[in-house]
């Protein structure tokens, strides 16, 4: 309103220029300069942050192992709707394609790519790859001498789906889905459902690391912020202690701690609290990575949680103590929810470093105590398939961007308080 | 107006505290307040009146004595037990919670029902002029609108006695003397106990009943606002309330309410005895700026004159105020009325003042 009154009128300068390019002009300099500044840090981000998260969000829907490497069955399975039985000509392209794989020697990655959707199909590729050479028409004969199982209707199924170098797959199999041979989507068979329930596995037990951090955290923090400041600047240097030891250093002391042979069990045994066959099991196992990870997240908590809690003077306890309340009451109605702010900053910075957190799990989680991100470092490191791996982590992204959503929307973003 | 131990309302007895073990906060306290009383704990920071105020309400544990309400021993009530209203220096409204909200809590936590809450906290918003605040949250509100909603808070589960910790201490000077008016009016039209801390002189004066002035951890004086102002007991009252002028002495002769002081440069002056026992001790004369004349028709009866330089005339609207060099001080200050036809005074003028001997007080030297 008041914008547009200010154009209308036209307001000027004293030497007649409009006074919105005068103030424009004025501010340029600095604007330019303020920019400059920020800009090593842009550029910082780009490339280490946006660019690789964007490529691996790429790579999810994006595997050319296939159709780079097999151009004319790519073209064949393009010009053919799904259903139409290979005729010659396609058993031609294959031959064909197969020749040339044979000569690049990328017959392998053809088959990883498909052996991704079906097992067990990699040799099948490898090894016809080695004949090609002698390949002659007719070429349905000579392919299958080469390899009886190429008739399988499933195989041409599954490479008509692998043939496009974009597609979902990944994000399906990430899911525990895939394609039948009609092409429609459909559930894994059971025993090889794995992601969904390693997922709804790993929220939970991130949940339950959030809320152990939150009961550890909260009495420390409001210790932290009511002593005297000599005293909580010493208590400060040990919560933090953790953040200036490695990494390796915690965990292997838990290992030491905890395991069989180890301190606790030995102290307990000693002090006849168990019998010496009844050591237990508290590491290499879900509760070892339950324990190290609440370790080493707790000063997430506790310091969002302190810097809320420092501020609140101890005259709003008192007022309601003195308006009656007990101090059960006091603490529940007027201390707790001043200090929401911190316990949804800190929860939610738990929880997202919990859900994709991969050494401690990987060095203490045992069989079952492991998480999403060891199936993630799985696939880009062993099994090698990336694309896989790109999807778990895009939905893991993804999910963890839902959750941030919802706390918007239910706490407010604003309310957040990191420190 | 003096309260004797046993129809108090509030009693402090023999009470000491201290939070390190090594020194006292609070040396052996005696304080009868009575009903219906407005008290104020007056003194400088430190002095310990805060620490009595937070032992009453019950946030600080007395190391020794007995602290009694209304006959009763509370030393091991809590806090929520006490039924004591209370006004703090930073308001501590809820942040969280409407205004409504925040003068409903003392009554939901006394498990009142609603229709009855709501009764209430409508009074109590009227009271202070706030009834149609209800729904704002406190941080919307200005400082003053704020301290209303503390003490219509503190006022709203009818307690008998209302403590105040510096209430009007973040407010700015003319809101600050509008609400001690209204406090006062509170005061009077309900009927209540208060006690209040502050370390504003002005305050004090204007609104208690009684003060009491804290320094090192003791009551200095316990008394109505003007004996306080015209009759303090020792050097400290003297200089803590309002401006007063000092002049060292020594004790010449002593005799019932009269004593006779020889001061620095010789000159001999008539005096009030206050707390000086015999001759030959030091003293320090201390004479109000407003009670010193230097108008020979002025004088009062039996008027001791001393000669006096003027230094410096101070124009402050409604007075003058001349700082003079008088018995060898340089910093005597008489105060003298703005009035039409006023003399006249300009520095180096040699004049000569004097005031009653009832207003030259004898004091320990400090």
């Amino acid at each position: 309103m008041a914008e547009l009154s200010a154009s209308s009128v036209g307001l000027t300068t004293a030497d007649g220029r409009p006074l919105k390019a005068a103030l424009a002009t004025a501010q340029q300099r600095a604007k330019r300069r303020a920019f400059l500044l920020v800009l090593p840090l842009l550029a910082f981000i780009v490339i280490t942050f946006i660019v690789p998260i964007g490529q691996m969000m790429h790579q999810a829907v994006y595997n050319d192992g296939f159709s780079a490497n097999m151009p004319r069955l790519a073209a064949w399975f393009a010009e053919h709707p799904v259903g139409t039985d290979p005729d010659e000509s396609a058993w031609q392209a294959l031959a064909l394609d197969l020749q040339d794989a044979s000569a690049a020697k990328t017959a392998g990655q053809v088959g990883t790519r498909v052996n991704y959707e079906m097992s067990g199909t990699r040799s099948l590729f490898t090894s016809t790859a080695r004949k090609a050479k002698g390949f002659a028409p007719p070429y349905r004969d000579a392919v299958l001498a080469a390899g009886a199982k190429w008739d399988d209707p499933v195989l041409w199924g599954t490479m008509r789906q692998v043939s496009r170098a974009y597609s979902g797959n990944f994000f399906l199999a990430a899911l525990d889905m895939t394609h039948d041979p009609q092409g429609n989507i459909v559930a894994m068979p059971e025993d090889r459902q794995i992601y969904v329930n390693l997922f709804v596995k790993t929220f939970l037990l991130a949940g339950l690391i959030t809320f152990t951090c939150f009961l550890l955290g909260f009495p420390i923090a409001h210790l932290l912020a009511t002593l005297p400041l000599r005293w909580s600047n010493l208590l400060m240097i040990l919560v933090l202690l953790p953040f200036w030891t490695s990494l390796l250093v915690r965990t292997t002391s838990w290992i030491v701690l905890l395991q069989q042979q180890g301190v606790v069990n030995s102290a307990l045994v000693a002090t006849g609290v168990i019998p010496d066959e009844g050591r237990f099991q508290m590491i290499y196992n879900q509760m070892g990575t339950i324990i190290a990870m609440t370790h080493i997240l707790l000063p997430f908590m506790i310091l969002p949680l302190y810097s809320v809690m420092r501020p609140i003077p101890p005259s709003y306890v008192r007022a309601a103590r003195s308006l009656g309340a007990t101090s059960w009451t006091a603490f529940r109605r007027i201390y707790l929810p001043q200090t929401l702010p911190g316990i949804g900053a800190g929860s939610l910075l738990v929880f997202i470093l919990a859900v994709g957190y991969y050494i401690t799990p990987a060095l203490v989680g045992g069989a079952s105590g492991q998480l999403i991100s060891n199936l993630i470092a799985f696939h880009m490191q062993d099994s090698l398939n990336w694309s896989l791996a790109s999807a778990l982590a895009a939905l893991l992204l993804g999910a963890v961007l839902v959750l941030y959503w919802l706390y918007d929307r239910l706490v407010g973003i604003d309310n957040l308080k990191l420190g | 107006m003096s309260v004797s131990h046993a129809d108090a309302f509030v009693a402090f007895e023999h009470v000491q505290k201290s939070y390190d073990g090594v020194s006292l906060v609070v040396k052996d306290l005696n304080l009868s307040i009575a009903k219906g009383e407005f008290l104020t704990m007056l003194g400088p920071s430190g002095s310990g009146k805060t620490t009595c105020l937070m032992m009453l309400a019950g946030f600080e544990t007395a190391t020794n004595g007995e602290i009694k309400l209304d006959g009763t021993n509370i030393n091991r009530v809590p806090p929520h037990k006490r039924g004591i209203g209370m006004v703090f220096q930073n308001y501590a409204l809820f942040p969280h919670m409407t205004v409504g909200e925040n003068l409903s809590f003392p009554l939901e936590v006394r498990g009142m029902g609603k229709a009855d809450r709501e009764a209430k906290v409508t009074r109590a918003l009227d009271m202070v002029q706030m009834g149609a605040f209800a729904n704002r949250r406190p941080a919307q509100l200005s400082g003053g609108q704020q301290q209303r909603i503390a003490l219509a808070r503190a006022l709203v589960f009818d307690p008998k006695l209302v403590l105040m910790d510096e209430p009007l201490g973040a407010l700015d000077k003319q809101l600050r003397e509008h609400m001690q008016f209204e406090i006062k009016h509170l005061h009077e039209s309900l009927g209540i106990t208060v006690v209040y801390v502050t370390h504003d002189q002005g305050e004090a004066l204007t609104m208690s009943d009684r003060i009491a002035v804290f320094n090192d951890g003791r009551i200095q004086q316990l008394a109505p606002p003007a004996d306080l102002y015209e009759r303090p007991d020792n050097s400290f009252v003297a200089g803590f309330i309002g401006e007063n002028n000092k002049l060292p002495g020594t004790i010449e002769e002593l005799s019932g309410d009269k004593a006779l002081v020889r001061l620095a440069n010789g000159e001999l002056i008539d005096a009030t005895p206050v707390n000086v026992t015999q001759k030959g001790q030091k003293t320090l004369v201390s004479i109000r700026p407003e009670r010193v004349e230097f108008k020979p028709e002025m004088m009062p009866d039996g008027a001791h004159m001393i000669g006096a330089e003027v230094l410096e005339v101070i124009y402050m609207g409604d007075i003058l105020r001349a700082v003079l060099r008088v018995a060898g001080s340089n910093d005597f200050v008489m105060k003298m009325r703005n009035t039409l036809g006023q003399t006249k005074l300009e520095p180096g003028q040699k004049i000569r003042v004097g005031w009653d001997p009832l207003d030259a007080r004898a004091l320990d030297p400090i």
